[in-house]
């Protein structure tokens, strides 16, 4: 039969364009692979193959034509022993076929896909992250997490740490001490310097199974190996319609030290939180890195896990309990109060729970909420406290533009309005890059009395 | 070294041949069809054919056992067809359509099986390269012989990442083979303007890691090779680099203006060194084959190729619920 040889197109976006040349005549026998053609698009002239042999019947279209519509019929390909005769049969099936191409009916549809679930009264899980009256421990963040691996190591031999100076040196920071006496080589990884490389590693490993935690000497290195977290780990679940699972931490301390300047000072938890397949977690205290951390190796999905070196001397009461998790997801009200909401998560807690103490001396009584996990976000508990105190503020180091703070505000206009009694101020470090010298670097961070100063012009005091 | 050729004498089966050739075959078949259903607008984006490097991935399947893993580019669909991936369910994907292997939400770039322990279809230039190593990695931390095929190009052998894998695959005896299938392009960027170190595998020797060159478009020599590397992996030996010369007769992608290299250029390779040819040839003056018996397999690839266009047309796109699922675990 007779086949219609149509108007190709040649890019994503082509609709139509210049058949510049013919390279065949009628009459030519062609074969796959031969050029036919050349097209002129409005971004490149290109060649345009046969995909089946047979003998040139007739040319439709003249070259030198302008603005051939895509799947025009620009020639007729015969088959042996087929003549110019059978030319009227040759039907539009590909013509046909265009007409069922579903690029305009998808866009006529998207306009009704749905939207994500619509939110609905705020529904706080309330629950006590450990049971009253369990014995209580003093720990630093820095144990916590220690301990938090080596019990996950214990259960699951699919669970294994790699990054830098994580084995023989016992951690650049000692997160990791002791872990290469008890578990061994095999399972706690010196890597050479290459966060790119070994990022990906991980991702592979998860891949086939295992449950990688990957440690970033400070996440300010992870800039190398973002691609592998964000286009290979985060997405590859979707991209396979749920076939491949990333089940893995990517940890290390996040944000300001003390006088490291600009390139090892900076908080990604801004960065991490937009990325869907991705969740993030940012904990305060040390019982908090230790339940949240068990959750996250646990967790069948990637997980960023930012902490911060200068809260890994912290002590903090730990729970004493065989196997303690906390739930990624779950916000903490660490004090309770009725004139405003102050949100923060990671080390800024400490300016906020410093801020609501002298607050309350000035009878401001503010009740203060730890994020935890920035991803999923429980905005619920939220819109909870600020249904109450019709107020809020929001503290973390990182910058001010599209900030964690900045997307809570727009939560709160958009599911709280009605709530609110004043604009939401966000607290943050300042915009520019973290300065060295002592004086200057105090100033590029947020400090207390910058969230005491917020939530009086909140209070309207 | 001299680049691995077969022998004059190659020590193959008839059957070996034949399926040497279905398979080649059928990926070109299913590639001019991919080109044909995009320039009808039923494949989108960019679109990546394999015609030309054939040899390559039907040689080093050959060489590939049960459990041994692969993964790839965006240039993926013939490593698919070749590990046994159905054609219906690739094509259906390259329509974006709900039987495609992702759902339709991957594209032609990005596909996975894990039945078939095809780990994709990656869309970064390099990324896979490192994936491919912690594969890998996996295998040697359960501690069975399972051997990863990682697949990449001339051009995203350029890349850090690639580096950087090869220090710690080595450096961890992992048991991949890196394959460089050198088609001597990166979109418009020959090898010449892209190294002064032309010799891809030779860098393995930087970090003392054995390798050799291989002609791609002798699916025998490829096989060859890709056995002997497979063996220096499964011994624990560690990684083997084999840089696979081969060529692509269509463009970059789908959009491509093809001014880099002359139509001569190309002409040249597919007249004089087309690998299904060659198979071709040593089939019919090797007596294993009639032309008819040929006939009647180019027939045979023909309907299985149809067959996908029609499944592929005829499936439905994912319902619009999809846009939501497979984001978490
Ligand atoms: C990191 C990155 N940079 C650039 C691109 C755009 N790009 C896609 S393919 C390609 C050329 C790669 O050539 P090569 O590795 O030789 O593989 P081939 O396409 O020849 O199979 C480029 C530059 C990309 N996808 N990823
Ligand atoms: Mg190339």
């Amino acid at each position: 039969m007779a086949t219609e040889i149509l108007m190709p197109a040649l890019s994503p976006t082509m609709e139509e364009g210049t058949l510049a040349k013919w390279l065949v005549k009628e009459g030519d026998t062609v074969s796959s692979g031969d050029i036919l053609a050349e097209i002129e698009t409005d971004k490149a002239t290109m060649e345009f193959e046969a995909v089946d042999e047979g003998v040139v019947g007739k040319l439709l279209i003249a070259e030198g034509t302008e603005g051939v519509k895509v799947n025009t019929p620009i020639a007729v390909l015969l088959d042996e022993g087929e003549s110019a005769d059978d030319i009227a049969s040759a039907t539009s099936a590909a013509a046909a076929l265009s007409s069922a191409a579903p690029v305009e009916k998808a866009a006529t549809e998207a306009a009704e896909a749905p939207a994500p679930a619509a939110p609905k009264a705020p529904e706080v899980d309330l629950s006590p992250d450990w049971p009253e009256g369990t014995p209580m421990k003093a720990q630093t963040v820095r144990e916590a997490l220690r301990d938090a691996m080596a019990e996950e190591m214990r259960a699951d031999d699919r669970v294994y740490l790699m990054g830098e100076e994580v084995a023989e040196y016992q951690g650049a920071y000692k997160v990791s001490q002791g872990l290469l006496d008890e578990f061994g080589a095999k399972r706690v990884i010196d890597t050479p310097i290459t966060e790119h490389g070994f990022a990906g590693i991980a991702v592979g490993a998860a891949f086939g199974g295992l449950k990688p935690i990957v440690e970033f000497m400070t996440f300010n290195f992870a800039m190398q190996a973002i691609d592998q977290i964000i286009n290979s780990a985060a997405k590859t679940r979707y991209m396979s319609g749920g076939q491949m699972d990333s089940p893995m931490v990517f940890r290390g301390p996040n944000g300001a030290a003390a006088r490291v300047g600009a390139q090892h000072s900076q908080d990604y938890a801004a960065w991490y939180m937009q990325i869907p397949g991705l969740k993030v977690v940012m904990p305060y205290s040390a019982a908090d890195a230790k339940g949240l951390l068990k959750s996250a190796i646990r967790d069948p999905n990637p997980v960023i896990f930012l902490e911060n070196e200068l809260l890994y001397g912290h002590s903090f009461d730990v729970p004493v309990l065989e196997d303690f998790t906390i739930p990624l997801g779950k916000a903490k009200i660490w004090r309770e109060g009725k004139d405003v909401t102050i949100v923060s998560f990671g080390t800024s807690m400490q300016f906020a729970l410093e801020a609501a103490e002298k607050l309350a001396e000035d009878g401001i009584d503010a009740e203060v909420i730890d994020l935890r996990t920035l991803r999923p976000m429980d905005t619920d508990s939220i819109i909870r406290s600020v249904m109450k105190t019709n107020r809020c503020v929001t503290v973390e180091e990182g910058w001010p533009q599209g900030s964690v703070g900045s997307y809570i505000s727009s939560v709160l206009m958009q599911q709280a309005f009605d709530y609110l009694d004043a604009p939401v101020i966000n607290c943050t470090g300042k915009d520019v890059p973290m300065p060295y010298a002592a004086n200057l670097e105090k100033l590029a961070l947020v400090t207390t009395d910058e969230v005491i100063e917020a939530v009086k012009q909140v209070t309207y005091r | 070294m001299a680049t691995r050729k077969s022998s004059a004498k190659p020590n193959v089966s008839a059957e070996e041949l034949l399926s040497f050739y279905r398979e080649m075959l059928l990926i070109r078949r299913f590639e001019e069809k991919a080109g044909q259903l995009y320039g009808m607008g039923l494949i989108g984006g960019f679109c990546h054919l394999y015609i030309g490097q054939e040899a390559v991935v039907v040689g080093l399947e050959a060489a590939a056992e049960e459990g041994d893993k692969r993964v790839t580019s965006y240039r993926d669909h013939g490593h698919m067809l070749a590990c046994g991936m159905d054609p219906k369910g690739v094509m259906a994907e390259l329509t974006g359509r709900e039987s495609g292997y992702s759902k339709g939400k991957g594209g032609s770039m990005h596909m996975f099986s894990k039945e078939k322990h095809f780990y994709g279809g990656h869309g970064i230039v390099g990324a896979q390269v490192p994936i491919g190593a912690g594969l890998a990695f996996s295998d040697k931390y359960k501690g069975n012989d399972r051997v990863t095929f990682v697949y990449f190009g001339d051009g995203a052998a350029n890349q850090g990442q690639v580096a950087e894998t090869y220090n710690m695959a080595q450096l961890w005896d992992l048991p991949v083979v890196f394959v460089i299938e050198n088609n001597q392009y990166a979109m418009g960027t020959s090898v010449q303007r892209a190294t002064k170190s032309p010799d891809f595998w030779e860098r393995g020797a930087a970090y003392g890691i054995a390798g050799e060159m291989v002609d791609g478009m002798d699916v025998l020599a490829v096989k060859e090779a890709g056995e002997k590397a497979v063996a220096h992996c499964r011994a624990g030996k560690g990684p083997y680099i084999l840089e696979v010369k081969t060529y692509r007769y269509r463009g970059h992608s789908m959009s491509d203006p093809a001014k880099y290299r002359t139509r001569e250029e190309v002409q040249k390779m597919r007249e004089e060194r087309d690998a299904i040819e060659h198979v071709r040839q040593l089939l019919l003056t090797g007596g294993h084959a009639s032309e008819d018996d040929l006939k009647s397999i180019d027939k045979e690839i023909k309907d299985v190729v149809n067959a996908a266009a029609d499944f592929a047309k005829e499936s439905p796109e994912p319902a619009l619920s999809e846009l939501w699922t497979d984001i978490y675990a």
